[in-house]
C-alpha cells in the first residue's frame, strides 16, 4: 500500500504528460479541420510511406552497426579489471556530457568540404564530399546512440555469474562454446534493451538527418514537424502510425526476450 | 480492460479539470511591473559586439520586468496565440501575419499617446498595406530577400533568381527551407505575382521547385550562415540584412539583388488581444523606437529601420548599404506577401513537404 502511495507523483506525471497528449493525438488523427470524424488524415499520411520506410531503414542500419560495434566492446569491458572498467565506462560517457547538437556540429566540421577527412584523403588523391548523404546520417546516429547500446549489454554481462563460465569450462567447453552456450544466451536481454534504446529514438529523430543528410535524407520526424504547422490532423495521424510501428517493434522484441529488459 | 477504462476516464477527468483551471490561471502571477515579450529569436541587440543589451536597458530605465520568449516562424507564433492559453504583451509579426491577426480580431488598438516616439517613423511605414489605418502596429524592421554567393566559385555575377536553377552550380545551391519564401521565388521564376497566389499558382511553383531539387545541396534556414561563411556552398537566397552579416564573416561572399525584384517584408510590433499589461507593452514599443535603441538594433540586425531619427545615427557605410536600405527604385520592383486563406497556405505547406519527401 505504501509503495503505491509513493508512485502517485509519477502516475500524475504520466497522466498529464503522457496519457492526455496521447488521447489528444488519437482524437486529432481521426478528425478533419472542422472537427468531424474523418479518415482523410490517414489517407494523407500514407503518401509519406517512402519517408517512413527510409526512416526505418536508417534506424535499422544504425542499430545494426551500433550492435556490431558495441557487443565486442561490452564483452571486453565486462572482463576487465574493475578499476579499468570504470575508466572505460567513463570514457564512453564523456561525449554525452556535451550537448547533442554540438556533437552533430563537430561531425559537420569533420565531414565537410576541406574538413579533416577531406584533407586527409586528398593526400591520397581522393576528393569528395562526405556530408549530405545517408551514410553521413547513419554515422551520426551511430555516434549519437552507441553508448545506449554498450551500457545495457555491459550491465547484463557483468551480472553473469563467473561460476557458470567455470562450470562450462569444467565440463569441457572450449572458449567459443562457452561464449555460444553461456555468455551469449545470458546477454540477450541486454542486446534487446540496447536495440530498443537505439532503434526507437533513431527512427523518430530528425536533427541528425537535417544537419548531416542531403535533400533526399528527410526523415519522418521532419515531415511531422513541417506538416504540424498547418495541418495538425495529418501530423497526428503520422505520429500515431509511427507510434504503432514502434509499439509493434517493442512487442516483437518482447517475444525474443524477457519482459523486464524492455524499458 | 477495466483498468484501461478507468485510466481513460481519469485522463478525461484530469483533462477537463486542467481546462477549468487554466481558464482562470496566471492571474495570480501577474504583477504590475511586467511585460511579456514574444519576439523573433535573435532579434534585438543583446550586448554582444560592443552593442547595448536592449532588454536590460529597458528594465533599467523603466523598472518593468521583461519576460522574453522567442519564436522562429510567424506560424509558430500564431499557433501559440491561437491554441494555447498564454498571455503575451508584445509580438512582432510580419506583414501578412498582421493582416491575418487583424482579420481575426487578435490585436488590440494601440494608444499612440503612450508611444510618442512614433513620430520618428518615416511616413512610408506608418500606414502599411497590412494595417491600412495604422491602428494596430508599429513597424520596427523591414528588408528584402536577396542572393548571396561565393565570388570565387561563380563564373559570372548572378543577377537573377534563375541562378538558383543553374545546372553549373549543381549540388552547390542552398534553398529556403520555408514554404512561403521558397514558393515566392519559384512563382517569380514562373512569372506569377507571389503577393496573391492561388492553388493553381502553387502547383506551378511546386513543379518549378521539383525541377530544382536535384540541383539543391540542402534546404536551410539558419544553417545558411555556417554553410556560406564556411565556403561549403556557392549560392543561396536569404534575407538581405543577414547577407550583410555573412559577408562580414567571409570576404569571398558577395550579394545580388535579383533584377526581377524580390520580397519586401515588414515586421511590426503589435499588442495581441491576450495582453494583460497593455501600458507596459506600449512603453516597450516606445522604447524600441528611441533613436539610440533603434539604431543599436539596426547595427546588430542589419535590417532596415523605419525610424528616421535612428537612421541618422548610423555610420555612413550602414546607411548607404543597399542590403540594409535598398533604393526606392529597387523597392518599386518588390512585392509584399499578403495573407492567403488558411486552406491555400495549408496546401502550399503540404506541397512543399511533398517536394522534400519525394
Amino acid at each position: 500500500m505504501k509503495s503505491r502511495k509513493l508512485s502517485i507523483p509519477y502516475i500524475v506525471w504520466m497522466l498529464v504528460f503522457t496519457m492526455i497528449p496521447l488521447v489528444m493525438i488519437g482524437i486529432t488523427a481521426f478528425t478533419d479541420k472542422s472537427g468531424g470524424f474523418s479518415l482523410e488524415p490517414f489517407q494523407k499520411a500514407f503518401t509519406y510511406t517512402n519517408v517512413f520506410l527510409k526512416s526505418l531503414w536508417i534506424a535499422f542500419l544504425s542499430t545494426l552497426i551500433s550492435l556490431i560495434l558495441a557487443y565486442p566492446l561490452a564483452y571486453m569491458l565486462a572482463r576487465m579489471k574493475k578499476s579499468s572498467q570504470n575508466t572505460f565506462v567513463m570514457l564512453l560517457m564523456i561525449p554525452m556530457w556535451m550537448n547533442f547538437l554540438l556533437r552533430i556540429y563537430a561531425w559537420i566540421i569533420l565531414l565537410q568540404k576541406n574538413g579533416p577527412l577531406d584533407l586527409a584523403l586528398s593526400i591520397l588523391g581522393i576528393h569528395g564530399s562526405y556530408i549530405g548523404n545517408t551514410a553521413a546520417v547513419v554515422v551520426g546516429m551511430v555516434y549519437e546512440y552507441l553508448p545506449f547500446m554498450v551500457l545495457p549489454i555491459y550491465t547484463v554481462m557483468c551480472k553473469i555469474d563467473p561460476s557458470l563460465i567455470e562450470a562450462a569450462q569444467d565440463l569441457g567447453s572450449n572458449g567459443f562454446d562457452v561464449f555460444r552456450k553461456v555468455i551469449f544466451p545470458l546477454s540477450v536481454p541486454g542486446i534487446i534493451s540496447g536495440i530498443t534504446m537505439v532503434f526507437v529514438p533513431s527512427a523518430s529523430t530528425f536533427l541528425v538527418s537535417q544537419y548531416l543528410g542531403g535533400t533526399d535524407d528527410i526523415m519522418i520526424g521532419d515531415v511531422i514537424d513541417k506538416i504540424f504547422w498547418t495541418d495538425q490532423n495529418t501530423g497526428s495521424a503520422i505520429s500515431l502510425i509511427l507510434m504503432i510501428f514502434i509499439f509493434a517493434f517493442l512487442v516483437l522484441m518482447n517475444l525474443f526476450g524477457d519482459e523486464e529488459a524492455i524499458a | 480492460m477495466k483498468k484501461i477504462i478507468s485510466i481513460l476516464l481519469s485522463a478525461i477527468l484530469a483533462c477537463s479539470a486542467a481546462a477549468a483551471l487554466s481558464g482562470c490561471g496566471s492571474a495570480s502571477t501577474e504583477d504590475k511591473g511586467e511585460v511579456n515579450i514574444f519576439n523573433w529569436g535573435d532579434y534585438v541587440a543583446n550586448g554582444e559586439d560592443g552593442l547595448l543589451d536592449v532588454v536590460e536597458e529597458f528594465e533599467k530605465e523603466t523598472g518593468i520586468k521583461v519576460n522574453y520568449t522567442t519564436y522562429d516562424t510567424n506560424e509558430e507564433m500564431y499557433n501559440m496565440l491561437k491554441n494555447s492559453n498564454v498571455s503575451y504583451d508584445v509580438i512582432c509579426p510580419s506583414d501578412y501575419m498582421i493582416t491575418k491577426l487583424i482579420k481575426e480580431n487578435m490585436l488590440l488598438e494601440l494608444n499612440f499617446d503612450n508611444i510618442p516616439n512614433y513620430k520618428n517613423l518615416n511616413d512610408r511605414f506608418k500606414k502599411l498595406s497590412c494595417d491600412p489605418e495604422g491602428k494596430y502596429s508599429v513597424c520596427c524592421n523591414w528588408g528584402v530577400t536577396g542572393l548571396v554567393y561565393d565570388k570565387t566559385k561563380v563564373s559570372e555575377k548572378p543577377v537573377s533568381w534563375a541562378s538558383l536553377w543553374d545546372e553549373q552550380y549543381k549540388g552547390e545551391i542552398l534553398m529556403f527551407n520555408n514554404s512561403r519564401d521558397a514558393m515566392a521565388i519559384a512563382m517569380q521564376m514562373c512569372g506569377i505575382d507571389p503577393s496573391k497566389c492561388t492553388k493553381a499558382d502553387i502547383d506551378k511553383a511546386t513543379e518549378k521547385l521539383r525541377e530544382q531539387k536535384p540541383l539543391v545541396k540542402k534546404y536551410v534556414m539558419d544553417q545558411v550562415f555556417t554553410e556560406m561563411e564556411g565556403g561549403q556552398a556557392t549560392i543561396a537566397p536569404y534575407y538581405a540584412g543577414d547577407i550583410e552579416v555573412m559577408m562580414e564573416e567571409n570576404e569571398d561572399l558577395d550579394y545580388a539583388l535579383p533584377e526581377e525584384g524580390s520580397n519586401l517584408f515588414y515586421d511590426a510590433l503589435c499588442i495581441p488581444s491576450c495582453s494583460k499589461n497593455k501600458e507596459n507593452a506600449e512603453a516597450f514599443i516606445n522604447f524600441m523606437h528611441k533613436p539610440e535603441i533603434a539604431a543599436e538594433n539596426c547595427k546588430y540586425l542589419r535590417y532596415g529601420t523605419p525610424n528616421d531619427a535612428a537612421a541618422e545615427l548610423l555610420d555612413e557605410d550602414i546607411r548607404n548599404n543597399e542590403l540594409t536600405f535598398p533604393s526606392d527604385d529597387y523597392l518599386k520592383k518588390c512585392y509584399v506577401l499578403s495573407d492567403v486563406d488558411d486552406e491555400v497556405y495549408a496546401y502550399m505547406q503540404e506541397q512543399f513537404v511533398n517536394i522534400q519527401a519525394e
